[in-house]
């Protein structure tokens, strides 16, 4: 039997390494153009990502220097978004709050990957009283009213930021571990796992190595989604007195303190940073969609 | 016949059924999946092992390429216990490399989000310890070994087709330079014409590499084609073994005579003769004095549900367990 029983591939590959990088390129670029609110999403997200990074430095005022003269003015050629009721600007203070809101979204995400994503792989992966802890837990969490609970928690351990980020992550707790044990649980079977153990792999390791990267298309999905969903968590436990503390620029306390000069007709400085978290929780979640795509292989051609 | 490389003393597996429970006390019912299940592999031998679905092929190839532990008995591969080592540890054995195994759906069995090339070179980097240059070169030569073009390497197992996808799976198994090659069922998911193709290369690569085959397979007619000999298994229990030709021509039990009169032929007759009806009986603690083949066996008799017929020997190296065979 010879190689020519099959097709063969008709060009040779140069350099491998060179030759994947190249393709996750073009792979990522062609997902891009086949899907315009993919690459909206993208677009929104780097210009969130560079507010971000970047806030103070283009801010074009003082985010905390107030101006009492200036309070309480309508958007203008100076104040695009206005000022606030101390006359501080409000542009410059959405700008600077990104970095804090996303910051504790990033964090958080992160930190239930770590913990409710291996929870959810080991539970649904070895079975047993590994998975009836886990379960019980996420049950137990799922029992409180979410938000309630993240109230409490902060509440409890204090106004702090690390808090903040701990009682984001604990209410996602449950979603990252039922989606990753059930996504585990469908592969636990798979030829692969058996193939991987008869190549040397022990259990542990290769639920690292080999399952992990399969789960990974729809965990990435999960934390883009959840990302925005903890950016409300953050802005909402601002907006009732339990995050982030004045005079901090935060587009929750910001929200909150604007609400009361709506009904006067001050509606500016609830509008912009409320359109801006909007903004920032349909970007992540558009984003979802797209990242799917791109982590996924079996969609690449 | 040639000297054993693997040897298979007694084996049983077990299962228990519901859960021990701390207020549960008192007897647990078992499954018995594979029950006193002892036969040699030579070397260079190809051993066939057939049976229906539930027969405990499966558990018994998990059990020889020591993905599962044994519940009874003892598994020497060249003189040495590998049953006594515990298969979750089994992964960092010496031996690991020289039991090796072809997956019957290698699509399933390649992880996706492997190139092919990744796929040839984990066994060999986690047990042969290669990287760089000598990874790469193991990897081309036991892809073209395997009739896979080097250009297909960095494919994605979604982008080979499935006489390719089946080349990937073989020399993965083959890199490591195995012993002893279990290949279950491996042209079951591939076209005729690639089957053909496939099977000629486990033949080319047997009589290359000095390999041993255990071939699980339901495709009685390539069985009979490729294996020395032939286990054939039903309901956890061998019920003959022999060389592959004599039991085909004339099998002794009347299982082996059933499935053999099942192959579809293409002149069209079919046999009714010892057609089975009803139903296998219950693998969950069966009776040690009844046949497990009683009340599906058209020659069934009253002895047969007081004395389980044992395996016993008859002439030309052949064994069965049935009263009647002789």
């Amino acid at each position: 039997m010879s190689a020519t029983t099959e097709p063969a591939a008709a060009v040779a590959a140069p350099s491998p390494v060179v030759r994947q990088k190249s393709s996750t390129w073009r792979h990522i670029r062609y997902v891009l153009s086949e899907n315009p609110v993919t690459l909206f999403a993208a677009v929104l997200f780097l210009c969130f990502a560079a507010m971000a990074i970047f806030g103070p430095a283009v801010a074009p005022y003082d985010p905390l220097a107030s101006d009492t003269i200036r309070a309480l003015e309508g958007p203008s050629r100076a104040h695009w978004f206005g000022t606030d009721q101390l006359g501080r600007d409000i542009l410059s203070r959405v700008i600077v709050a990104a970095r804090i809101d996303l910051g504790i979204a990033v964090a958080s995400v992160a930190l239930v990957f770590a913990a409710g994503g291996l929870a959810g792989l080991a539970a649904g992966f070895f079975g047993g009283w590994v998975d009836a802890v886990v379960g019980r837990i996420a049950d137990t969490i799922m029992a409180f009213p979410l938000f309630v609970l993240a109230m409490g928690i902060v509440a409890a351990l204090g106004n702090t930021i690390p808090n903040i980020v701990l009682a984001t992550a604990i209410i996602n707790f449950p979603l990252y571990a039922r989606v990753a044990r059930a996504e585990t649980i469908t592969r636990r079977e798979a030829g692969f796992v058996d193939a991987a153990r008869l190549s040397g792999h022990r259990d542990g390791v290769l639920l690292l190595t080999q399952v992990l990267p399969n789960i990974m298309p729809i965990m990435v999905v999960q934390m883009s989604l959840t990302m925005g969903y903890a950016i409300l968590n953050a802005a909402g436990l601002s907006f009732i007195g339990l995050g982030v503390r004045p005079p901090t620029a935060e587009w929750g306390i910001m929200v909150a303190e604007g609400a009361s000069f709506i009904v006067s007709g001050e509606w500016w400085i609830a509008l912009f940073p409320g359109a801006t978290l909007m903004l920032a929780v349909f970007c992540f979640n558009l984003l979802g969609d797209g990242l799917r795509d791109i982590v996924d292989p079996r969609r690449r051609t | 016949m040639t000297t054993a490389l693997l040897e298979l003393e007694s084996v049983s597996k077990r299962f228990p059924i519901g859960r021990h429970g701390l207020f549960r006390r008192g007897h647990v019912p078992h499954v018995h999946a594979v029950d006193d299940v002892s036969f040699t592999v030579g070397q260079g031998e190809t051993i066939g092992l057939v049976g229906e679905s539930g027969c405990g092929k499966s558990t018994l190839v998990r059990m020889i390429t020591r993905l599962l532990d044994v519940t009874d008995g003892k598994i020497w591969l060249d003189r040495r216990a590998v049953s006594e080592v515990p298969a979750a540890l089994f992964a960092r054995d010496d031996d690991r490399g020289h039991i090796q195994m072809v997956f019957q759906d290698a699509g399933d069995s390649i992880n996706p989000r492997f190139t092919a090339f990744d796929a040839i070179a984990d066994p060999l980097r986690r047990l042969g310890g290669l990287r760089g240059e000598a990874l790469r070169a193991r990897v081309e030569e036991a892809a073209v070994q395997c009739g896979l073009p080097v250009e297909l390497l960095e494919r994605f197992p979604h982008q080979l087709s499935g006489g390719q996808r089946a080349r990937v799976g073989i020399a993965r198994a083959i890199g490591t330079k195995p012993r002893l090659l279990i290949l279950d069922e491996p042209t079951a998911a591939l076209d005729v014409s690639v089957q053909v193709t496939v099977l000629k290369l486990l033949q080319q690569l047997k009589a290359e590499l000095g390999l041993s085959y255990i071939f699980v397979s339901h495709d009685l007619n390539v069985v009979r084609l490729l294996c020395d000999r032939v286990v054939v298994m039903y309901l956890g229990r061998i019920v003959e073994t022999g060389p592959a030709q004599a039991v085909f021509d004339s099998p002794a039990h009347p299982y082996t005579r059933s499935l053999i009169n099942a192959i579809p032929r293409l002149d069209g007759v079919r046999h009714t003769e010892g057609r089975l009806t009803g139903e296998p009986r219950s693998p969950i603690d069966p009776s040690p004095d009844v046949c497990r083949f009683y009340g599906r066996c058209p020659m069934g008799t009253d002895r047969c549900k007081t004395e389980m017929p044992p395996l016993h020997a008859l002439p030309g190296h052949r064994q069965a367990a049935c009263h009647f065979a002789a």
